[in-house]
């Protein structure tokens, strides 16, 4: 018999993938940001002094930013902080949300697709075309009239128009996973396709699942914000950044503060979230940048 | 390859197919009909024998088979909200604002940006690299209304320069062609950046320097050639989603196109006029992913002419 | 499912492999039938080590996939045990996956990097529920240690091993369930001389300790002679020759099994013979079976190939006139 072998401990990938993703100021920078962001939702009642439907200061409708009011005082006497800070949670909270189901539908089709192949994928593929050539935003438009908008139908809608990219993503990890020898040993012993997917292939599909959640947060947060613009979105007075930049436009001329902070809350919030994202993905599996 | 494309046919036709009857079923299943509206309330009998001289009132197979007879034949109906003429004649009055601040957007912004994206790649880890990039990403990432708003609020309300809306007049157009153009300058900025520096890094353009060609030579007529491909592709559904006109650059600089009348036919429930837009610019994107897939396959020189592996 | 008395651990009945490969010229597309293994037979004695050699291309892996049921045999017959196993579903043949398990040749792919290595050692008794969660901890920590390992590498991951070490998990792994049939598919190509030595020699203890059966697959004729009680020559997807280890290498009969011998590298200068190094067109003119291309083309009329007994146990194939 061999003498026992041991051997020191080596660095696992993760610590390869945190050294990547700090290398990358912008993301770190955005990771930052962000952070703050949802801090600033979560904390919101202990940062802001009314709730933000509060019309407390209708004698001083419109003021301009001061040191009383950050970011002034909306139409309709609503203190504008507040407002902002407020539809930082709604966002936030439809993307998070609309991103986890888009997950949970594009794993299952995307492990589906990438095992079984042949008809399977291709029904899949089909599925995938549908969604893709009909522009998301009309078709959107067209369920939140059906709808009459509401919260979650809109993180229904968000999530409908974000699972693509899941499931492409875990599609190709499992087609490029499945011919690998563990797969086959796994078979040599029996195991059914649904044990085979369920325990090696979802989780080594772990980087591309996770790319492809943070990744759907910022689509699902602009397309809130396009449907509350159009105003078959949030309904008010639920505070939304994309109802705001509406009534901005309206005011836009004389009373530039309506405007400009919903806009940039809006930019802000989807840039970090895009560039934390991208920058998870080239640490997390630098192949999976492409064009 | 003939039997490529009419497999890429076949399964566009299907899915255009399926999308037609699921819009349908979808805006059929919005409660009330156009008349349910509270500006004009009419009796239920009245009611009842407006709806009967639509056809709204048969069952919905046929009247989607009806409709989609119809579409054969060009004919999308007639709009509610403008009986005077034919929903083609709206359409064909509607189109042509999108298409010109939309086309001109793309036109414009997809130049700039591969000349964006070759400087970055020529002049890689530079502050000229990262700006464009920075530029690229900013450009792709901040929703298109917010770069119109931003656009608006910097040109027209602060420096005053331009109109900020309106129709009329070529210099109304400046603002909503720049917010046209960010995301076709970015996009390509982003591809001819990776496409290029992807061939740069291959060694058959090390041999290319080393038989002495000059650098430019080597870009142009070897670089680009090959980093061209993906970049063709992507361009006709880029100009089909640009051209039919962006809902909020319509919405914020007030321009009558289609967005516009979008909008309008949702909150107007005018069934035909939504139907025909949905229905128009799905097989406009169908149509342009079959001619890349299909422009694909033809300039990929391994699809073409086979592997060379027997 | 009581094995036939003194039927051998696994026989191969006329196992015949064609791959159908979409050919693309311009703009049609052709397909081309790639006969993989054509025609092969094998028997496995029970406590025996039978060698598979060949180079590449030449169907020996394709052979013991077929054995193992990855992949399916085209025509022809698999039995373990003495039960045709060829034509099980899923559910039938479950439990004959247990007497037959299976170590690849790259380590790293073989294990699944997501898990610890007392987790992969553990999982065939999770697939097949033997024993409660601890029982099968136990066990697997238990196997590590005999494979060479230490119990504490159950809590390691596949990344932190060498190659040598992540062959003993595979071993590990495929003895756990005590098979009567281990395919070893070039088991030891991947690693290093000295390492080589270290996994025959664990292979050879366990199969003495277990009485297992070793179907060992490789184009190593060195190793194979270290290891092996017999040997099957493939080439071009049949056996051309068949007999115990010592007969192949000092009284090899087909041409073929002298040049693989002849390649065979002789460090000591002043040992190296004369070689009968054939080249494939001399191989194909002494051989003229060997001429009719891949037996995928059009084949020239002439009389097929058979076995033939030239010795004790010592098949070989040539053309009887």
């Amino acid at each position: 018999m061999t003498a026992i072998l041991t051997a020191p401990r080596q660095r696992s990938p993760l610590y390869f993938a945190w050294r990547r993703f700090a290398a990358n100021k912008a993301a770190v920078v955005a990771g930052g940001v962000l952070a703050i962001l949802i801090l600033m939702a979560i904390f919101a009642p202990l940062i802001t002094k009314t709730g933000p439907s509060d019309q407390s200061f209708l004698t001083q409708a419109l003021a301009f930013p001061s040191r009383d009011f950050w970011f002034g005082v909306d139409d309709l006497g609503r203190d504008f902080f507040t407002r902002i800070v407020h539809g930082a949670r709604v966002s936030l909270t439809i993307g998070f949300a609309a991103a986890a189901f888009s997950v949970l539908i594009g794993i299952p089709l995307g492990a589906v697709a990438g095992y079984y192949g042949g008809r399977a994928d291709w029904v899949v593929m089909r599925l995938i075309e549908l969604f893709s050539v009909v522009p998301p935003l009309l078709a959107a438009m067209l369920m939140g009239a059906l709808t009459r908008g509401g919260f979650f139908t809109i993180v229904l809608i968000a999530a409908l128009f974000g699972w693509v990219q899941v499931c492409l993503l875990v599609r190709a990890q499992v087609k490029a996973f499945k011919e690998k020898e563990f797969v086959r040993a796994a078979q040599a012993l029996g195991a059914t396709p649904g044990y085979i997917i369920r325990r090696h292939l979802i989780p080594n599909s772990i980087s591309p699942i996770i790319v492809g959640f943070v990744l759907a947060i910022p689509l699902a947060m602009m397309l809130e914000a396009s449907l509350s613009f159009l105003g078959i979105g949030v309904p008010p007075p639920t505070p939304s950044w994309g109802q705001m930049i509406n009534t901005g436009m309206n005011f836009m001329y004389f009373y530039w503060h309506l405007a400009v902070f919903p806009t940039a809350a809006l930019a802000i919030t989807v840039l970090a979230t895009t560039l934390f994202g991208d920058g998870l993905r080239d640490a997390l599996d630098p192949t999976l940048k492409g064009r | 390859m003939i039997r490529y494309i009419l497999g890429r046919l076949a399964s566009i036709a299907l899915t255009f197919f399926v999308v037609s009857v699921i819009i349908f079923l979808m805006m059929h299943a919005v409660p009330g009909g156009p008349f349910d509206g509270n500006d004009m309330p009419v009796s239920d009998a009245v009611k009842a024998k407006l709806n009967a001289s639509l056809g709204l009132d048969r069952p919905l197979y046929v009247q989607y088979f009806s409709y989609m007879a119809g579409v054969l034949r060009f004919d999308f109906g007639i709009p509610f909200q403008s009986p005077g003429e034919t929903v083609l004649d709206l359409l064909a009055r509607a189109w042509p604002p999108s298409l010109l601040l939309g086309g001109l957007g793309v036109l414009i912004g997809a130049p700039l940006g591969i000349l964006l994206g070759m400087a970055a790649a020529l002049r890689r880890n530079t502050w000229v690299d990262y700006l464009a990039s920075a530029f690229a990403t900013l450009g792709l990432t901040i929703p298109v209304f917010v770069t119109s708003m931003m656009l608006i609020l910097v040109f027209a309300v602060w420096l005053n320069w331009v109109p900020s809306s309106g129709w009329g007049k070529p210099n109304s157009w400046i603002l909503p062609v720049i917010a046209y153009a960010t995301i076709p300058m970015a996009t390509y900025a982003r591809y001819t950046r990776s496409a290029m520096l992807d061939v740069l890094n291959k060694p058959f353009v090390t041999v290319l320097r080393a038989k002495g060609l000059s650098e430019r030579r080597i870009i142009f007529q070897h670089v680009l050639r090959n980093a061209a491909l993906p970049m063709v592709t992507v361009f006709l559904p880029m100009f089909i989603g640009t051209a039919t006109g962006s809902i909020f650059v319509e919405a914020m600089f007030r321009v009558p196109g289609l967005g516009a009348y979008f909008v309008s036919s949702i909150e107007l429930r005018d069934y035909p006029l939504e139907m025909a837009l949905i229905l128009l610019i799905t097989l406009m994107f169908c149509l342009a992913y079959l001619v890349s897939d299909i422009l694909y396959a033809f300039l990929n020189p391994r699809i073409r002419f086979g592997d060379g592996k027997k | 499912m009581t094995p036939a008395p003194h039927a051998p651990a696994l026989e191969l009945r006329n196992l015949c492999k064609t791959f159908t490969l979409p050919v693309r010229n311009g703009w049609r597309t052709s397909h081309f039938d790639h006969h993989a293994v054509k025609d092969v037979s094998l028997t496995l004695p029970r406590n025996a080590i039978l060698g598979l050699v060949g180079e590449s291309g030449s169907g020996k892996t394709t052979t013991g996939m077929m054995a193992m049921r990855l992949v399916e045999p085209s025509s022809g017959q698999i039995l373990v045990d003495g039960t045709d196993i060829t034509t099980m579903d899923h559910a039938a043949l479950k439990p004959f996956r247990r007497k037959m398990q299976v170590v690849f040749q790259d380590s790293y792919s073989a294990l699944d990097p997501m898990l610890t290595l007392g987790q992969i050692v553990a999982e065939p008794l999770h697939i097949h529920g033997v024993g409660t969660a601890s029982e099968q901890n136990e066990q697997a920590l238990a196997w590590l240690q005999r494979v060479g390992l230490d119990r504490s590498y159950g809590s390691r991951y596949p990344h932190e091993l060498s190659g040598g070490q992540r062959q003993r998990v595979a071993i590990a792994r495929a003895l756990i369930l005590r098979p009567t049939v281990l395919v070893a598919d070039e088991p030891t190509s991947a690693l290093d001389v000295s390492v080589k030595a270290q996994i025959i020699n664990l292979l050879l203890d366990l199969q003495a300790e277990m009485g297992l059966s070793i179907l060992f697959i490789s184009h190593d004729l060195s190793v194979v002679r270290s290891l092996t009680d017999k040997v099957a020559v493939m080439f071009n997807g049949r056996v051309v020759e068949h007999a115990p280890t010592e007969a192949i290498f000092t009284d090899a009969r087909h041409p073929y099994t002298r040049s693989l011998l002849d390649a065979i590298p002789v460090l000591n200068p002043r040992l190296r013979r004369t070689r009968t190094f054939l080249s494939r067109a001399e191989l194909a003119s002494s051989t003229p079976h060997l001429a009719r291309a891949d037996l995928s083309g059009p084949v020239t009329p002439g009389p097929m190939p058979q076995m033939v007994t030239v010795g004790t146990d010592h098949l070989v194939e040539a053309i009887v006139a």
